[in-house]
């Protein structure tokens, strides 16, 4: 059941009405149960492995917090006979148990998603190094595993922290990791922030829930109008790579990066809306990711749980950890104070970039594209004094246009590298980048061949704006903020608005999917 | 604390951070920033902060940094 | 005004112009088939019928293209519609029939068997063409998920909007001027063609593998059979005469075999070509798929005779009421025979 789907808005609305004419103590255990049947419509058989992740992660957590809570309880009672040094033998032997559970407990789910994902991904890499006719696995990725096993896993190492305190009852946990607007394309929710809200069964609240629907319909018309209408175009452009070269490279590139915003930030309204729609707080994923004047930046905007995620669970750790400490030490008597310091910050944003990139997919595209990004992160990180340099002695740097130039050049950059997520292989993407140099691949061009119309493009044209100016009046203060205040019949006429242009010119149905009887003559 | 401002501001000379108090909110520092200034602290003070101590709360002034520290000496 | 009581009514106001704005769109959006493909429309247009029928005809092209009602009338003064939409399956067939009879009781029902060859709907096109047009009821319920494609959902027929919303970019100015109301495009039922192309050749006849209907069509036919004896209207048999595509005889064969078995009249229109008198070098628009004005009018004029002496449908001519109604319709018929000779050039 994808959010674009007669049958969500039928699972939805259902849900709704149940939701609200429950009373306030059924409502979270219903959304739990709508959750499974939104999963259970996505596959059945893949209720099995997010159950399991669901249940050990949760037992996990039990032990550790019960632990957690043991240790501070004995050492509270046992405060004056112990010395400082007991003390922190104690707890050192503590922290070894509940790490040693830690670590099974990821080993298992991240082995589950390492063997679902990324099998036949090694076995492709071992058939190819060693030359050996080693058989593919044929498994079905679960619906949403990475996002689900990543939710479960920050809570988990949350909880061994000590910044979340352990979930008791498992089907609440259960409804964290399998909530159904998140499930299957995040935001990677943390349970600190959401367990509150979603838990709660709050009531109708009208502002509220016309706000969720508000949001709902800005998803729609975002991935209904605008994504799935550019998809025509890359669709065929990335389907027959030999035929489209050059100048369809270049428009293909440009119009693959709205697409992604449209489609991927109109995912997430509707996520954030339906939720809002239950009363239940989701993250911001996205922040005017567009407007990023560098890479970095764009970094912090863009897909924003999944980066805080990396980094708080994995670039921390690993560049916090002993290891590493002892690295830097190495590092630092063989190639001086300065070089020496960064080198283990490299080390570790370079494992990162590389999880990241393997995250996105299974294939050599992604892991290159993560380290291109890595890449680049860290050339701009050494080059920062340089620029700064240049930034003082050269006028008009400070200025909005010279703001404007950065915007554009971020934009241009993060348009090459999604092409990296188009093809599936390597060799197609780079020869698709080079032939926009070769002149030879700029003769014959014909803009029809993309398969879109003049009203087409001038819904794509329009929508864009449209984007753009909800972006822009954003940067003060939140365009719904702004809405909101304006008078009843304005923001009516706004909503219907929006409505019928979703209704009318979206991409979906028989419509578009199948030959256009009314115009051929049978 | 002087030890602390000087480390920073050797950092970010541009920064002052003896008002600044949203250093994480408003990505004046970021994590790669945040690494350095671990490594700079562990050294200086003596103290280990691990992946758990980095929230936002704990960086975002350099109060709330020298408050981080001194409760890490007295465990 | 008091609070809530004002709430209510921005509640309702509201409500009604988004009801009223989308189903105004979804007019707009909707095709009015009243150029080109007219085959979309005549399903409807039934109901602005006074339901006094003595024979109602069900099928396919080949019913709506081959008889023409008016003749029936100013021969035998036998009142007839013809219920048909282009390539109308079986199923479709049976729940238009079943419609038909919430509002009236024919005394004959004519069904044309060339559609016991489909099981399954081929095209979403024939689907919309046929349902679309119909009241809502159990049976137009029935007749959409009896026909659905795959690709089709149960809500695109609720609201066609959602179906036809595409069309936006392609409006003419038709959509606007036929928004609410659409004029006539047959003449009960009969969809007139007044030119014609001589029968040529025909692609050489490639023998089946297996020649047996299906049991989903056959199913059909049963509840067709069933409906008309529950209903008290006697039915007969047809295949109507079309040259293309082939009719089998191993087909015809198991159709004369059920109706034996039944008890029903199974006419063969092929079977009496000389005695109808038609003649395929003149008598059919496209070459011999589908008859025009002349075919058309020669065979309801032999199965009129049957009618009348056979099943006794009495002469209704004298009906002061259905006289007017009829002299009215037949102005229209000859309005547009006068307007499609224009039209194709002839005399």
């Amino acid at each position: 059941m994808v959010f674009t789907s007669y049958e969500f808005l039928g699972f939805l609305a259902v849900l709704l009405l149940l939701y609200y004419l429950a009373p306030k103590k059924l409502r979270p255990p219903l959304l739990l149960v709508g959750s499974l049947v939104f999963y259970f419509f996505a596959g059945a058989k893949f209720l099995i492995y997010i159950s399991v992740t669901a249940v050990t992660v949760w037992a996990a957590g039990l032990v550790i917090g019960k632990n957690l809570e043991a240790q501070s309880e004995y050492i509270k009672a046992h405060k004056a006979e112990l010395s400082q040094e007991e003390k922190k033998a104690f707890r050192d032997r503590e922290k070894r148990k509940r790490k040693l559970w830690l670590a099974l407990c990821l080993l298992l789910n991240l082995g589950i998603l390492a063997a679902v994902k990324y099998t036949n991904f090694a076995i492709a890499n071992i058939n190819g190094l060693f030359g050996t006719k080693l058989g593919f696995i044929t498994v079905a990725v679960p619906l949403g595993i990475s996002y689900y096993t990543f939710m479960a896993i920050g809570y988990l190492v949350d909880v061994f922290r000590g910044t979340v305190k352990a979930e008791k009852s498992l089907w609440r946990f259960a409804l964290f990791v399998s909530f159904f607007p998140h499930v299957i394309q995040g935001p990677i929710s943390r349970y600190g922030d959401m367990s509150d809200s979603l838990f709660a069964g709050n009531g109708f609240d009208r502002d509220r829930f016309f706000r969720g629907l508000e949001r709902v319909l800005w998803g729609f018309f975002k991935k209904l109008v605008i994504a799935d209408r550019i998809f025509i175009a890359v669709g065929r452009i990335i389907g027959d790579s030999g035929k489209f070269q050059g100048p369809y490279i270049l428009i293909g590139m440009l119009l693959y990066t709205v697409e992604l915003y449209a489609d991927f930030t109109g995912g997430i309204d509707i996520t954030i809306g339906v939720a809002q729609m239950f009363g239940v707080e989701v993250k911001e994923n996205f922040m005017r990711p567009y407007f990023s004047t560098s890479l970095k930046e764009y970094w912090r905007r863009w897909h924003i749980t999944m980066c805080s995620w990396f980094r708080d669970y994995l670039f921390y750790p690993v560049s916090t950890s002993r290891s590493m400490g002892r690295f830097t030490k190495f590092t630092k008597k063989h190639f001086g104070q300065k070089a020496g310091k960064r080198i283990p910050v490299y080390v570790s944003s370079f494992i990162v970039w590389f999880s990241t990139g393997l995250w996105h997919g299974a294939s050599w595209n992604f892991i290159v594209w993560g380290l291109l990004n890595w890449a680049i992160l860290m050339v701009s990180e050494e080059l920062e004094p340089l620029y700064g340099g240049f930034h003082k002695r050269l006028p008009g740097t400070n200025g909005s246009g010279y703001r404007v130039f950065m915007i554009l050049r971020t934009f241009l950059l993060i348009t090459v590298m999604n092409l990296f997520d188009c093809y599936a292989t390597l060799g197609e993407t780079i020869g698709s980048l080079a032939s926009i140099f070769r002149a030879s691949a700029w003769t014959g061009f014909s803009a029809a061949a993309l398969g879109l119309s003049v009203s087409d493009w001038a819904v794509i044209a329009v929508g864009c704006a449209v984007m753009l100016a909800v972006s822009l009046l954003s940067v003060k203060k939140g365009v719904r903020e702004r809405l909101a205040e304006k008078p009843y019949a304005l923001r009516f006429a706004v909503f219907a608005l929006l409505f019928a242009a979703t209704v009318v010119v979206g991409v979906y149905g028989v419509g578009y999917d199948s030959s256009q009887f009314i115009y051929t003559r049978f | 604390m002087e030890e602390l401002l000087r480390i920073l501001s050797d950092m970010h000379p541009d920064v002052d951070f003896e008002t600044e108090e949203h250093l994480i909110d408003d990505a004046v520092l970021d994590s790669l920033d945040i690494v350095g200034l671990i490594t700079e602290i562990s050294e200086s003070f003596d103290v280990t902060i691990t992946a758990r101590d980095i929230i936002p709360d704990n960086f975002n002034s350099a109060k709330a940094m020298y408050a981080l520290i001194e409760r890490l000496q007295n465990e | 005004m008091k609070k809530p009581l004002k709430k209510i009514i921005v509640f309702i106001l509201s409500a009604a112009v988004l009801i009223g704005a989308f189903d105004l769109i979804q007019r707009l959006l909707t095709p009015k088939y009243v150029d080109g493909i007219v085959e979309g429309a005549f399903v409807k247009e039934y109901y602005a019928e006074e339901m006094d029928h003595d024979v109602l005809f069900v099928g396919d092209c080949e019913v709506y293209e081959n008889f023409s009602p008016v003749t029936l009338w100013e021969k035998y003064g036998i009142n007839s519609y013809i219920r048909g939409s282009a390539e109308q399956y079986i199923f479709q067939s049976y729940y238009l029939l079943e419609d038909a009879f919430l509002y009236e009781k024919p005394k004959v029902v004519v069904f044309n068997i060339q559609s016991l060859q489909f099981d399954y709907s081929r095209s979403e096109a024939y689907n919309r063409m046929s349902i679309e047009g119909m009241r809502w009821s159990k049976y137009k319920v029935g007749s959409i998920y009896a026909s659905m494609t795959e690709e089709e959902s149960f809500i695109e027929y609720v609201f066609p909007i959602l179906r036809y919303h595409s069309r936006w970019s392609e409006l003419t100015k038709d959509d606007f001027k036929y928004l609410f109301s659409q004029p006539t495009v047959t003449h009960n039922g009969y969809y007139m063609r007044v030119d014609a192309k001589p029968a040529g050749s025909f692609p050489a006849v490639k023998p089946l593998g297996d020649y047996s209907f299906s049991e989903r069509a056959w199913s059909y036919l049963y509840r067709i059979v069933e409906a008309c004896r529950r209903n008290g209207s006697e039915l007969i048999l047809i295949k109507a005469p079309s040259l293309y595509p082939h009719w089998y005889d191993e087909w015809d064969d198991e159709v004369k075999e059920y109706a034996a078995s039944e008890g029903l009249r199974y006419i063969n229109f092929l079977e009496h070509t000389d005695e109808i008198g038609l003649d395929y070098s003149t008598d059919t628009y496209d070459g011999g798929l589908h008859l025009n004005l002349y075919g058309a009018e020669k065979c309801a004029d032999w199965l009129g005779n049957i009618l009348s002496t056979e099943y006794g449908l009495a002469d209704r001519r004298s009906d002061s009421h259905l006289a007017a109604v009829w002299a009215e319709k037949i102005e229209a018929y000859n309005a547009e025979i006068a307007a499609q000779k224009v039209k194709y050039g002839i005399e």
